[in-house]
C-alpha cells in the first residue's frame, strides 16, 4: 500500500489511548486504512469530523504531532496463485524476504455467502484419529474448534490432521503464536512435502496484541480465493482464538465500551460468528474447513469466548488426558461434531451411528463405575467389565496416537463389545447385531 | 416531500443524521453511499439528529452521505407466494439475488409480481366489509390463500366494484371499497403491514383449548403445547435446541410452518434448503417445502437485521392466522435477537440493565410472546399462530435476564439438560424442570380426555410421578451404594429408566423413532406405566437391572419398527414373554 501522490497529510492527533487514536479529519470513510506514524491503522469511529483509528501495531511512542495519512480503502490483501507456499505477517506481508504476491487485491471481511448459495456439507474428512472419524466425524465445509488447556498438544494434533486431510491448501492463522510453535509448524509442514499446500499468516506472540485481529480475515480471505476461483478444498487452522478474542477486548475496552459477560464486548458473538461463519461448501466443489483452537482456563468451558464459540461452531473437540492409559484421548462426552449425521451411516458403514453411540454409553457406564469406586462402593461385575472395556476403548480408539480407517474402527468397536458385554446389553438393531457380532471363536 | 438528512457520525452500525424535516421513531430511510442504497431504521431522535441503525456494514460510509426517509416503518409485503420462499431478515428473497456473495444494499421483491394468480371473489358489490374480511382467495400450493381487506384499513367499507373470477397478477386491482365517506379505495392482492405492530383485525382471542401434535413423544405425551400456544426452548449449546425445532418444523401437525433462523448457524439453514424439497409432509403427503417459509438472518448477516427477522417472521404468521389456517412459527435462537438489542443499546450509550442488556428486554419479550394465540376471525372461523422459540442462556445457566424474562412470558419450558445431552439421552429436555402449563387448563384436559383416551391425562401424571420417584431413588442409590438400598430402590430407579429410554429419549435422525404420532404414543404410554404397574421381585440389583436393560432393548426394538407391522408386534410379543417369565 503505498502512498499515492498528493494525499493529505494530517499532523494534529486530538487523542491517544493504548489502541486508538483521534483526529480532525474530513472526507474519512468508515473502516479505512490509514497510517500513523508509521503504523498501520483502521478507521473504527467517526463523529463529526473527529475521527478514531485503531492502532494495530499499538500506540506506544506516537507523538499528538504524528503524520497520518488517510488510504481511502478497506483492508485489502493480493490474492493469486503464488500465495501458496509462502509465509505472512498479519498485514499480508510476506516473511522471510521474497516478492510481493502478484494478484487482484481483495477486500479482507468482506460480505458473506448468500445462505441460498451455499451446499450442504458432505464430504467427510477422514482424519485416522478414531476419537474424530468414528465419534465425532468431520465434514468439508464444517467449522470446529478444539477445546483445550494450554498446556495439551493441541497444535500438534492439529498439524496431524491438516496433513492427512487431503485438502488441497492448508491455511495457517497464527494468533499470539509462540515463536517455537510456528517454526514446530513451518517444520511439520516442510518435512512432509506439503509446503507448496501451505499458506500462513502469522502474528506471534512477540508482535503487537491488536494485529491479531487481522489475522483470521487475512487467512479465510486467501482462502476464499482459493475455494471459489480454484475450487479448491481448503482447510484453514485458527490457534489460538481466545486469544484474537482477548485482542477484541483490548479494543472495546479502549473504545469506552460496556463490557458483557467476563469483560468481553457485548458484540463477542457477533465477531466470533463473522469469523467461523467463513467455512462453506460451495456448489462447485470448492470448501473452506475451519478447524480452530480456543484454549480454556482450567477447562472452564462457561467462560463467554469458549460460550460464545460453542454457540457458533458446528461442535467442538476436547482433549484430554486419560489417566488410566497415561494417554492423551478425544473425551466421547463433551466433544461433539454436529455434521457428523450428514456423512456417519450414510458415506460411512451403516453400522456407525449405532456403534458409536453404544461404545459411548457403554464408557459412560465405565464412568459411573469409577465414581463408584471411588466413593468406596463396591462394584458389580458389569461395572467390572465396563471398566475394563473403557481402558481397551481409550487405548485402541481414543487415543490421539490411533491411525486407522473408519472400518477398522467399526470393528475393533464390535471386538471390544464382543469381549465384554452380551448383545442384549450392547442393545444395538438386531439386524446390525447379526451381520457385524464378531463369531465366537 | 420525503425528509432528508445528512450523516454526521458513524459507530459501527450506529449512524447519526441530521434532518431537515419531521421524522418519526422506527421510520425506515436509506443512506446513499455511491451507488448503493443502505436500509436502516430510526431508533433515537435527539433535536435535529436521528440516530439510525443500519441493517448493513457501513464499510465505507462517510460523515455528509445523504439520507433519504421513507415516511413509514419497517414493513412486511403480504400477498400471495409468501409461502416457500426463502427471505433474509427484512423479507428480500434470497433467491433473487445474483452471485455467491450478498451485496449490501441488493434489494429483491418478497413477491413475483408477474405470477398469474386464479382469483375467486368472495363478497359481492354492496357487502359490507372490515380489516382483514376476506374478498377472495387464490391457490397457493395447497392452501387456498385468502385476500384480505387491508388491515390497515379502519372502520367499515362497502365492496363498489369486484372482479371476475379469472386470472390476476398481485398488483392488479381487484376490488374498489368505499368508506362511508364515499372516497374509493382500490385493494390489490397486496399489503403492506408495520412488522412491530401486531395485527388485531380478529374478534376475539380465547384461551387455547386444543393440543398441537408435535410427534415429540417428550412434548406430545409429557409437556404438550397447545394450538396457539406459546414455548421456548432454553438450552447449553449443542444440547439439541435446533435438532428438536427442526424434528418440530418437520413433523408439528400445523398447516404452515415459519421458521426465522436467528443469528444461528447458515449451515442450519441449508439443512432446511435442502431437505425440505423432499421431505413428505406427513399428514398432506406434499413436500414439506410447500408449506414452509424461511427467514435467514444467519449470525454472520447484518445483527440489526436480526431483530427485524422475528418480527417480519412473526407478521406473515399473523398474515396467514387470518386465513384462518394454523400456523407453528419456530424462532432459533430469540438470545441472538436480545444481543442485537444489547449491541445497539450499548451503542446508544444507554444506562444498561442485567447483564447489559436494555431495560426493556422483558418488555419487548413478552410483546412478542403476546401475538401468538388461537383467534376467532370475524367470520367465526379459527385460525392460530403457535410460537416456539429458543434460548441461548451465556454458559448454559438459566440464570439470565433473557432465559429469565422468556419464562415469563411463555406457558410451555423445554428446558434441555446438559447432563441429558451429554449421557446422549436425546431430546435433551428435562423431564422434572419442565412443563406444561396448558396440562393445567381444565379445556385441554378435556380435549385429551376426550381425543385420545379418558384416562390419559391420568396416565400422564402417573408416568411422570414414576420417574420423579426413580429420580428420588437414584439420589439414595448414589449416597448409599448398591447394596446399601433395599432392592426395591432399584426397581423404582429402573422403572424410571424404562420410561426414559422408551417414551422420553427418542431417535431425531432414525427415520422410524423420529416421529411417533399421538396414537402409537398412547399405545406405548399404556404399554410401559402398565409394566411399571407391576411389583416385581428381585433378590438382588444386578437381577433387577439385568431385568429391564433386556426389557428395555426389546421396547427400543419396537420404537424402531414400523408401527404395528409384523416385526412391531414380535418384538411385543418378546416383552410380554419377558415380562410374564419374571411374574411367574
Ligand atoms: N434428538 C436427537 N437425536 C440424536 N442426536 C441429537 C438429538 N438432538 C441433538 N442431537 C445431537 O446434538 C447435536 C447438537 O444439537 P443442536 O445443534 O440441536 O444443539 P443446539 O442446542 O441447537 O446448540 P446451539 O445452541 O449451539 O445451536 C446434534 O448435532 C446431534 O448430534
Ligand atoms: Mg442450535
Amino acid at each position: 500500500m503505498e502512498t499515492k501522490a498528493f494525499q493529505k497529510i494530517y499532523t494534529q492527533l486530538v487523542g491517544i489511548t493504548k489502541a486508538t487514536c483521534s483526529l480532525r479529519a474530513q472526507g474519512v470513510a468508515n473502516e479505512e486504512l490509514a497510517m500513523v506514524h508509521g503504523r498501520l491503522a483502521q478507521v473504527v469511529k467517526i463523529i463529526g469530523d473527529v475521527v478514531t483509528l485503531q492502532v494495530f501495531g499499538g500506540t506506544e511512542g506516537i507523538p499528538t504531532n504524528a503524520e497520518v495519512i488517510f488510504y481511502g480503502e478497506p483492508p485489502k490483501l493480493k490474492v493469486g496463485d503464488d500465495l501458496a507456499g509462502r509465509f505472512f505477517n498479519a498485514y499480508g506481508q510476506p516473511l522471510f524476504g521474497g516478492t510481493d504476491v502478484e494478484g487482484a487485491p481483495r477486500e479482507i471481511g468482506g460480505p458473506s455467502v448468500n445462505p441460498l448459495r451455499r451446499k450442504q456439507p458432505s464430504e467427510l474428512i477422514a482424519t485416522g484419529i478414531a476419537g474424530i472419524d468414528l465419534n465425532n466425524t468431520l465434514v468439508t465445509g464444517q467449522k470446529i474448534p478444539f477445546f483445550a488447556d494450554p498446556d495439551q498438544p493441541y497444535n500438534q494434533v492439529m498439524a496431524n490432521v491438516a496433513l492427512r486431510a487431503k485438502a488441497d491448501k492448508i491455511i495457517l492463522g497464527g494468533m499470539g503464536l509462540t515463536n517455537d510453535d510456528f517454526l514446530y509448524f513451518k517444520n511439520v509442514f516442510e518435512n512432509a512435502g506439503a509446503l507448496d499446500r501451505i499458506i500462513c499468516f502469522v502474528n506471534t506472540t512477540e508482535q503487537p496484541p491488536v494485529e491479531r485481529l487481522l489475522v483470521p480475515d487475512m487467512a479465510l480471505t486467501a482462502a476464499e480465493y482459493f475455494a471459489t476461483e480454484k475450487n479448491e478444498k481448503v482447510l484453514v487452522l485458527l490457534t489460538d482464538m481466545t486469544l484474537y478474542a482477548d485482542a477484541l477486548s483490548i479494543v472495546s475496552n479502549r473504545m469506552d465500551q460496556i463490557p458483557s459477560k467476563d469483560s468481553m464486548p457485548g458484540s463477542l458473538y457477533s465477531d466470533l460468528a463473522k469469523v467461523y461463519e467463513k467455512a462453506v461448501q460451495f456448489p462447485d466443489g470448492g470448501s473452506i474447513t475451519i478447524i480452530a483452537v480456543t484454549t480454556l482456563s482450567g477447562g472452564d468451558i462457561t467462560h463467554a469466548i469458549p460460550d460464545n464459540t460453542g454457540y457458533i461452531t458446528e461442535g467442538q473437540l476436547f482433549l484430554r488426558k486419560d489417566s488410566d492409559t497415561n494417554k492423551v484421548i478425544v473425551d466421547p462426552f463433551r466433544s461433539l461434531s454436529r455434521l457428523k449425521q450428514l456423512v456417519i451411516g450414510k458415506k460411512t458403514r451403516e453400522d456407525h451411528p449405532q456403534v458409536m453411540n453404544a461404545a459411548v454409553r457403554l464408557y459412560a457406564d465405565a464412568a459411573n463405575a469409577k465414581t463408584k469406586l471411588e466413593n468406596g462402593f463396591d462394584l458389580s461385575e458389569y461395572d467390572e467389565r465396563c471398566l475394563k472395556f473403557a481402558h481397551d476403548y481409550s487405548l485402541r480408539l481414543l487415543a490421539i496416537d490411533i491411525n486407522i480407517d473408519i472400518d477398522a474402527m467399526l470393528n475393533q468397536t464390535w471386538e471390544l463389545f464382543a469381549k465384554y458385554f452380551t448383545k442384549a446389553e450392547v442393545a444395538i438393531r438386531q439386524e446390525f447385531v447379526k451381520k457385524y457380532w464378531p463369531a465366537e471363536q | 416531500m420525503k425528509t432528508k438528512g445528512k450523516v454526521t457520525g458513524i459507530i459501527a452500525n450506529l449512524v447519526s443524521v441530521e434532518v431537515d424535516s419531521p421524522v418519526a421513531q422506527n421510520e425506515i430511510c436509506y443512506i446513499y453511499r455511491g451507488g448503493v442504497k443502505l436500509m436502516a431504521e430510526v431508533i433515537k431522535v435527539i433535536g435535529k439528529n436521528a440516530y439510525v441503525q443500519v441493517f448493513e456494514s457501513t464499510r465505507g460510509l462517510k460523515v455528509n452521505d445523504t439520507v433519504e426517509f421513507e415516511g413509514h416503518m419497517l414493513e412486511a409485503t403480504l400477498g400471495p407466494g409468501l409461502l416457500s420462499k426463502n427471505y433474509d431478515g427484512l423479507q428480500h428473497d434470497l433467491s433473487k439475488m445474483d452471485g455467491i456473495f450478498l451485496k449490501a444494499g441488493d434489494y429483491t421483491d418478497a413477491l413475483d409480481y408477474d405470477v398469474d394468480w386464479e382469483f375467486t371473489p368472495l363478497v359481492k358489490v354492496g357487502d359490507e366489509v372490515t380489516a382483514g374480511c376476506w374478498i377472495g382467495e387464490v391457490p397457493e400450493n395447497w392452501i387456498n390463500h385468502k385476500i384480505m381487506v387491508p388491515f390497515k384499513l379502519t372502520g367499515t367499507y362497502t365492496v363498489k366494484s369486484i372482479v371476475e373470477k379469472g386470472v390476476y397478477k398481485i398488483k392488479d386491482t381487484i376490488a374498489v371499497v368505499t368508506d362511508s365517506e364515499g372516497n374509493s379505495i382500490n385493494l390489490s392482492m397486496e399489503q403492506k403491514w408495520p412488522v412491530k405492530m401486531a395485527i388485531t383485525a380478529y374478534k376475539d382471542k380465547p384461551r387455547p383449548f386444543k393440543i398441537m401434535e408435535t410427534g415429540v413423544r417428550s412434548i406430545d405425551t409429557f409437556n404438550p403445547i397447545a394450538e396457539g400456544g406459546t414455548g421456548f426452548i432454553p438450552g447449553p449449546f449443542g444440547c439439541g435446541k435446533t435438532v428438536l425445532q427442526h424434528a418440530i418444523s418437520k413433523q408439528a401437525e400445523a398447516d404452515l410452518i415459519i421458521v426465522a433462523a436467528c443469528g444461528e448457524r447458515a449451515n442450519e439453514v441449508v439443512e432446511i434448503f435442502a431437505e425440505f424439497p423432499h421431505l413428505d409432509d406427513p399428514r398432506t403427503g406434499r413436500k414439506l417445502m410447500e408449506r414452509t417459509t424461511i427467514i435467514a438472518n444467519t449470525s454472520n448477516m447484518p445483527v440489526a437485521a436480526r431483530e427485524a427477522s422475528v418480527y417480519t417472521a412473526m407478521t406473515i404468521a399473523e398474515y396467514y392466522r387470518g386465513m384462518g389456517l394454523k400456523v407453528l412459527l419456530l424462532a432459533d435462537s430469540t438470545s441472538r435477537w436480545a444481543q442485537a438489542l444489547r449491541e445497539m443499546s450499548n451503542r446508544l450509550e444507554e444506562l444498561p440493565g442485567p447483564d447489559a442488556f436494555p431495560m426493556d428486554l422483558p418488555a419487548v419479550i413478552a410483546n412478542f410472546y403476546a401475538r401468538a394465540g388461537l383467534v376467532y376471525l370475524n367470520n367465526e372461523q379459527t385460525g392460530s399462530v403457535t410460537f416456539i422459540g429458543t434460548v441461548s442462556p451465556a454458559g448454559g445457566n438459566l440464570k439470565e435476564p433473557v432465559t429469565e424474562s422468556t419464562k415469563k412470558a411463555a406457558r410451555c419450558f423445554y428446558a434441555l439438560s446438559q447432563q441429558r445431552a451429554d449421557g446422549k439421552r436425546y431430546p435433551a429436555i428435562d423431564p422434572m424442570d419442565s412443563y406444561s402449563k396448558y396440562l393445567e387448563y381444565p379445556e385441554i384436559i378435556d380435549y385429551l380426555n376426550e381425543t385420545i383416551d379418558a384416562k390419559w391425562v391420568e396416565t400422564v401424571l402417573k408416568a411422570k410421578n414414576y420417574v420423579q420417584r426413580g429420580k428420588e431413588a437414584y439420589e439414595q442409590i448414589n449416597i448409599l451404594g448398591d447394596d446399601g438400598v433395599p432392592v426395591e430402590y432399584h426397581d423404582r430407579f429402573w422403572k424410571a429408566e424404562l420410561i426414559d429410554f422408551i417414551i422420553l429419549q427418542q431417535d431425531a435422525f432414525d427415520k422410524i423413532d423420529a416421529s411417533t404420532p399421538l396414537l402409537r404414543q398412547k399405545f406405548m404410554l399404556d404399554l410401559i406405566v402398565g409394566i411399571c404397574d407391576n411389583s416385581f421381585k428381585f433378590e438382588h440389583f444386578e437381577e433387577c437391572s439385568t431385568f429391564y436393560k433386556g426389557l428395555i432393548n426389546s421396547l427400543k426394538q419396537m420404537n424402531y419398527s414400523v408401527y404395528e407391522s409384523e416385526e412391531f408386534f414380535k418384538f411385543e410379543e418378546e416383552v410380554k414373554s419377558i415380562i410374564n417369565e419374571r411374574k411367574a
